[in-house]
C-alpha cells in the first residue's frame, strides 16, 4: 500500500525527539539513532506516517528518543504489536526496535512469524550478544562457551545466527551493518524501507559495559578489512586491504580465493544477486564467520513475494464486490429468518 | 402426508439428540431447533460435546450430544429433564440416562444395540432386552437398517450411508412433533448444492424416518407445541458466539473506527474468529495469530492506529495474556477482550462451562491494573454486551473484558432482530489534528478518558509505552507522587463508568425476603425457578448482574431492601467474594456448584425455599 509522501522536504531535525537519551556513553545504539535521524528525512514520507515499535531491553528505549508516532511494548512482543499496527493501518512505515534477545529469546515466536507472514516492517535488530539492561547474562547470540554472569564456566549453548534463522523463516529481506559504519547503515536501512514486506536490519553493535568488544574480531580498525565483505548487488564479492581476495562457489561450497593465485581472476568470483528468489547462496553468505570467512554486510537478500498486508486489503476489496453483505443490517436479516 | 395418530398439545418439551462424535448430532439438533423456531416456537439450545474430536467408537468418552428446549412460552433455559433422547448407539444412551424424565421418551437405534459393542458401552447385557428400561416410552427403531435401505438405489459407498443416519432420527422427530420437513430440505438443497447425490440421499432418509415413525405402533399419539406467545417482530436463531462477533461489527460501523480482531484459536472461543474471518465485505481486519500473546499484542497496536481492536480467548489463553493487558491498561488504549469461560484450571474440561474466571479477570495482573468488566446472560445478550463491550472501551479509553461462557457461547436461543440505526451511539474521543492543546495524557474532565490520537494525523506524534508516564504530558517518569496519581486516576477512571451504564435492576417485588444474585450464563435458569416460585406464590426477587467492575451504582441500595442475599453463581464463591470486599456490611449467603453443568432449575427452587424457611 502506497504510504503517502511528504509535500516539503525534511530535515534530520524534523525526527529529533526533545527526551533525554539515556544510552551509555559510548553505547552503539546511539549511532543508530543518528542513523534514523538521517535516514527518515531521505525517504521522504510524511513524518507522521512512521511508527516506531519495541519491546524491553537497552535498543527497545528508542521510540522515545526519535520523534515519531511510536509503542515502546512488553518483553519480546514489539514484532507481534507491529503486526498488529501495519495490518490495521497499511499507510503507516512501520519500525521495530529490538535486540537479540527481545527477538530470538522471549520473542522469538512472533519473530519468525511476522518474517513468515511477510508483513511490511522494518525491524532494526540490535545484536550485542548480550543482556544489557538486566546487567550481563548470556543472549542466544552469545558465542558458545562465553564466560558470562549466568554462564560463570561459559555457556554449553549453540547461539542462533541472525540471518540464519531470519531465511529459515522464509525472510525475504536480511541485511546486516555494523554500528561502528554510519553510511553502510543508512544505505541498509533505507534499503529496508524500499523493500515491500519484513526487513530485518541486523546492527551488530557493542556494549561498552557488559560486552565490550562484542565485534571486535571483524570491526577492530586493523582486522575490518581482512574480514568484512560489504556486498553490493551486480558487483562480485572481493574484500581484504588490498582488494586481492574473494568469494567463489566451489562445489557445493563458498570458499575463499586469493586474487591472482592459481590463476583466479575477479571472472571466477561469485556475483552478488540479492533479488535471487532461492535463498541458497544468502543463507551461505549470512552464514559466514571469521576466522576462516569474512563476515557478509550489506543487503545479503531483498527477494519480491507479496506481502501479508497487501493480501489482507485484497481480500476485502474482493469481499466489498463479492458479497451481498454491504452493512451489518444486511448482515443481520441474512440467512434464516421469521416474522413473530 | 397424512397423519393417523392423535395430535396433543403441550406447552414446552426438550429434545436430546446423542452419539457417537461424528454421527452428526449437532447438525441433527440444530436442524430441528431451526424447523421449531420457524414454526413460531420459542427455543433455547445447548450442544454438549466431548473435548476429542472423534474419541474411540461407541465408548461414552466418545458421547456428543445437542440439547432443544422448544416452548410457547418465552424461555429462558435448556431445561432441566429431557422429554424425548435419541440415542443412536448404547453408549450415548448410558451416558445420558441421568436427564431423561421418569415416563420420557427414548428413541434408540436398535440395530446399533449388539453384542460387540455393549463392554465399551459400559453395559453387561442389553438394556434394550433387560428391565432397566421399563420407566420409559421406548421405541426401537432399527435405524441403520432403514436407512441402508431408503438409499439402496443411490449405490452410495457405506460411510456416506452411516452419514446419513441422523437425518432418519431427525425424521422421526419431525413426525412426533409434527413439525414440516420442508426447511431441512431446503437446507440440504442450499447445503449440497454441488453434490446431488447427497441431497437426495438425506432426502430419502429424512422422510423415511418421518414415514417410519407414521407406521409403527410405539407411536400412538403425536404431540404439537402451538405458537409462541413472544414480542412480535422479526427473529432469527443465533449462538452467542456468533452474537458477539455481529456485535462488534455493529459497534465498528456504528462508530467508523474500522474493526481489528487478533486471536489464536481456543475453545470454546474459535467460534467468534470463525465467524469475524467471513466477514471481510464488512472491512473486519482478522489475523489469526500465533500463539495468544501475538493476539493481544496485534490488537494493542490496532488500537493504538484508532481500530476498534479486539482479542477472543477463554481462560487459558487470558493467563496468557495478562501481562499485555497490563500495557494496554498503562497506555489507555480501547481494546476489548472476550474470555469464552470453560472449566478450568489449567486444561480442565475445556468444552464444559463454568464461571470460574472472574477472580482471574478482576485481579489477575502486576500491579494494580484495572480494567472495566461486563458479563453477558444469554446467548442473545451476546450481540448487546460486545457492542457496550466496544463502546465503553472506545469513549472511556481502556481496555474491557466481556466475560461469557461455553454454555452460552455454543447455546443459541431466538433473536429479535434489531436495526443498528436503534443502537446506541458510540462516539470515540478522537484528537484533531494539529490541536496546539494537544497531550497525549490530557483528560476529559468527566471521564477522564485521554483523547486518542491516530498516527498518520499531523501534529500529534507522540509515544505511549509501559513505563509509568507524567500525567497530561505522558513523558516516562519515577516520580513517587506521580505514580500515585497515575495509579488513582486509572482507577477512578474506570469506576466512573458506573455514571454512564444503566442502574442495576431488581425482577420481582423490589424489596423483601430474598433477592437473588447472580451473573453470566445462570440468568435464564434462575429466572425460570423463580418464576416457578411465583407460580406457587413464593416471592424471590433476582438481581442479575451485567456489570461487573465497576458495580451499578445503585447496588448497595439494592442489597439494603432485602433482609436476606444469596449468590449463586457455577465457581466456589468468586462473585460472593468480590461482593463481600466491596460491601461489607451486607450478610451474603452463597450457593454454588463446579461440577461444569449448567444449574437445574429445581434445585435452585429448593434451594431458594430453604433459604427462606432457614
Amino acid at each position: 500500500m502506497a504510504i503517502e509522501r511528504s509535500t516539503v522536504e525534511l530535515r534530520k531535525e524534523d525526527f529529533v525527539s526533545d527526551q533525554m537519551v539515556k544510552w551509555c556513553s559510548g553505547c552503539g545504539a546511539h549511532a543508530v539513532l543518528h542513523s534514523i535521524e538521517n535516514v527518515f528525512p531521505k525517504i521522504g514520507y510524511k513524518k507522521e506516517n512512521f511508527c516506531f515499535v519495541s519491546g524491553i531491553g537497552c535498543s527497545s528505549r528508542f521510540p522515545y528518543y526519535v520523534n515519531t508516532y511510536g509503542i515502546h511494548g512488553i518483553h519480546g512482543r514489539a514484532a507481534a504489536i507491529a503486526t498488529g499496527v501495519k495490518v490495521a493501518n497499511p499507510k503507516l512505515s512501520v519500525w521495530v526496535a529490538t535486540g537479540d534477545g527481545d527477538s530470538m529469546a522471549i520473542g522469538g515466536n512472533h519473530f519468525i512469524h511476522i518474517i513468515r507472514r511477510n508483513i511490511d516492517v522494518n525491524i532494526l535488530l540490535f545484536n550485542n550478544q548480550i543482556y544489557g539492561l538486566t546487567k550481563g547474562q548470556y543472549s542466544p547470540t552469545t558465542p558458545m562457551g562465553s564466560i558470562t554472569k549466568t554462564s560463570p564456566q561459559g555457556t554449553i549453548e549453540h547461539p542462533f545466527n541472525t540471518g540464519e534463522l531470519v531465511l529459515g523463516a522464509q525472510g525475504t529481506f536480511f541485511a546486516r551493518a555494523v554500528d561502528t559504519n554510519p553510511k553502510m547503515m543508512i544505505d541498509v536501512m533505507f534499503e529496508a524501507a524500499k523493500h515491500d514486506g519484513t526487513s530485518v536490519v541486523e546492527i551488530l553493535q557493542n556494549c561498552v559495559i557488559f560486552n565490550d568488544g562484542a565485534h571486535e574480531t571483524i570491526t577492530a580498525k586493523d582486522m575490518r578489512e581482512d574480514f568484512q565483505l560489504t556486498l553490493k548487488n551486480g558487483e562480485p564479492m572481493i574484500f581484504g586491504k588490498n582488494k586481492d581476495k574473494g568469494i567463489r562457489i566451489n562445489g557445493t561450497r563458498l570458499e575463499v580465493v586469493q586474487l591472482g593465485e592459481n590463476g583466479i581472476t575477479e571472472n571466477d568470483l561469485l556475483v552478488h544477486d540479492q533479488y535471487q528468489q532461492d535463498p541458497g547462496i544468502h543463507l551461505m553468505l549470512a552464514k559466514m564467520q571469521a576466522p576462516h570467512f569474512p563476515v557478509a554486510l550489506g543487503v545479503i537478500r531483498s527477494a519480491m513475494y507479496p506481502t501479508y498486508d497487501d493480501l489482507v486489503d485484497l481480500q476485502i476489496e474482493k469481499g466489498r464486490e463479492n458479497s451481498n453483505i454491504k452493512c451489518v443490517d444486511d448482515l443481520l436479516n441474512s440467512g434464516e429468518t421469521f416474522f413473530v | 402426508m397424512g397423519k393417523t395418530n392423535q395430535i396433543v398439545e403441550l406447552e414446552s418439551v426438550v429434545v436430546k439428540f446423542v452419539g457417537d462424535s461424528g454421527d452428526g448430532m449437532q447438525l441433527a439438533g440444530t436442524l430441528f431447533s431451526d424447523s421449531a423456531a420457524l414454526s413460531g416456537n420459542d427455543i433455547v439450545t445447548f450442544p454438549d460435546f466431548p473435548a476429542e474430536i472423534r474419541a474411540p467408537h461407541n465408548t461414552v468418552a466418545g458421547v456428543s450430544g445437542f440439547q432443544v428446549h422448544i416452548s410457547k412460552n418465552k424461555i429462558y433455559s435448556t431445561g432441566d429433564l429431557c422429554d424425548l433422547i435419541v440415542a443412536l448407539n448404547p453408549a450415548s444412551l448410558k451416558a445420558n440416562m441421568q436427564w431423561i424424565k421418569k415416563g420420557g421418551t427414548l428413541i434408540v437405534d436398535a440395530d446399533a444395540f449388539n453384542e460387540k459393542v455393549f463392554a465399551k458401552s459400559g453395559y453387561a447385557s442389553n438394556p434394550l432386552e433387560d428391565d432397566s428400561l421399563l420407566q420409559y416410552n421406548v421405541i426401537k427403531a432399527p435405524i441403520t437398517s432403514l436407512t441402508k435401505a431408503a438409499v439402496q438405489s443411490l449405490n452410495l459407498d457405506n460411510k456416506t450411508v452411516e452419514k446419513t443416519r441422523n437425518m432418519f432420527a431427525l425424521g422421526m422427530v419431525f413426525y412426533l412433533f409434527n413439525i414440516e420437513l420442508d426447511n431441512t430440505i431446503k437446507f440440504f438443497q442450499t447445503k449440497f448444492k454441488k453434490k446431488p447425490l447427497v441431497v437426495e440421499a438425506n432426502t430419502n432418509v429424512l422422510t423415511a424416518g418421518y414415514n417410519f415413525a407414521d407406521t409403527i405402533e410405539a407411536i400412538s399419539s403425536t404431540f404439537s407445541i402451538p405458537q409462541a406467545n413472544i414480542e412480535k417482530g422479526k427473529y432469527r436463531n443465533i449462538t452467542g458466539n456468533v452474537a458477539t462477533a455481529w456485535g462488534f461489527l455493529a459497534a465498528s460501523e456504528k462508530s467508523g473506527r474500522p474493526l481489528y480482531l487478533g486471536s489464536y484459536p481456543i475453545t470454546p472461543a474459535t467460534e467468534i474468529l470463525m465467524e469475524l474471518a467471513k466477514h471481510k465485505s464488512l472491512g473486519a481486519r482478522v489475523l489469526q495469530a500465533e500463539d495468544e500473546i501475538a493476539g493481544i499484542c496485534s490488537t494493542i497496536g490496532a488500537a493504538y492506529t484508532g481500530s476498534l481492536a479486539i482479542t477472543t480467548t477463554s481462560g487459558p489463553g487470558l493467563s496468557l495474556k495478562s501481562e499485555a493487558i497490563g500495557l494496554a491498561v498503562m497506555t489507555e488504549l480501547p481494546i476489548v477482550i472476550v474470555d469464552v469461560q470453560r472449566a478450568g484450571p489449567s486444561t480442565g474440561l475445556p468444552t464444559k462451562s463454568e464461571q470460574s474466571d472472574l477472580l482471574q479477570v478482576l485481579y489477575g495482573r502486576n500491579g494494580e491494573c484495572p480494567v472495566i468488566v461486563t458479563a453477558a446472560a444469554t446467548p442473545a445478550d451476546c450481540f448487546y454486551k460486545a457492542y457496550e463491550a466496544a463502546k465503553l472501551a472506545m469513549e472511556h479509553m481502556t481496555p474491557v473484558i466481556l466475560l461469557t461462557e461455553g454454555y452460552i457461547g455454543f447455546g443459541s436461543e431466538l433473536f429479535k432482530i434489531p436495526k443498528v440505526a436503534d443502537l446506541d451511539p458510540i462516539k470515540p474521543p478522537l484528537a484533531e489534528a494539529n490541536d496546539p492543546d494537544f497531550m497525549p495524557f490530557r483528560r476529559n474532565e468527566e471521564t477522564l478518558a485521554r483523547k486518542w490520537a491516530l498516527p498518520g494525523t499531523e501534529g500529534l506524534r507522540h509515544r505511549v509505552g509501559g513505563l509509568e508516564k507524567e500525567n497530561i504530558t505522558g513523558n516516562i517518569t519515577t516520580d513517587p507522587i506521580n505514580h500515585e496519581l497515575m495509579i488513582k486516576i486509572r482507577m477512578e477512571k474506570v469506576m466512573r463508568v458506573a455514571n454512564y451504564i444503566p442502574e442495576q435492576e431488581v425482577y420481582g417485588e423490589q424489596s423483601g425476603e430474598l433477592l437473588v444474585v447472580s451473573w453470566g450464563s445462570t440468568y435464564g435458569t434462575i429466572f425460570s425457578a423463580i418464576n416457578k416460585l411465583k407460580e406457587k406464590g413464593i416471592k424471590v426477587s433476582h438481581a442479575h448482574f451485567k456489570h461487573i467492575m465497576p458495580l451499578p451504582k445503585n447496588t448497595e441500595e439494592v442489597f439494603g431492601r432485602f433482609k436476606k442475599i444469596i449468590v449463586c453463581e457455577l465457581n466456589s464463591g468468586q462473585f460472593v467474594g468480590y461482593l463481600r470486599m466491596t460491601y461489607p456490611d451486607f450478610k451474603y449467603l452463597q450457593y454454588n456448584k463446579v461440577q461444569a453443568l449448567p444449574f437445574t432449575i429445581s434445585e435452585l427452587s429448593d434451594c431458594f425455599i430453604k433459604t427462606l424457611e432457614g
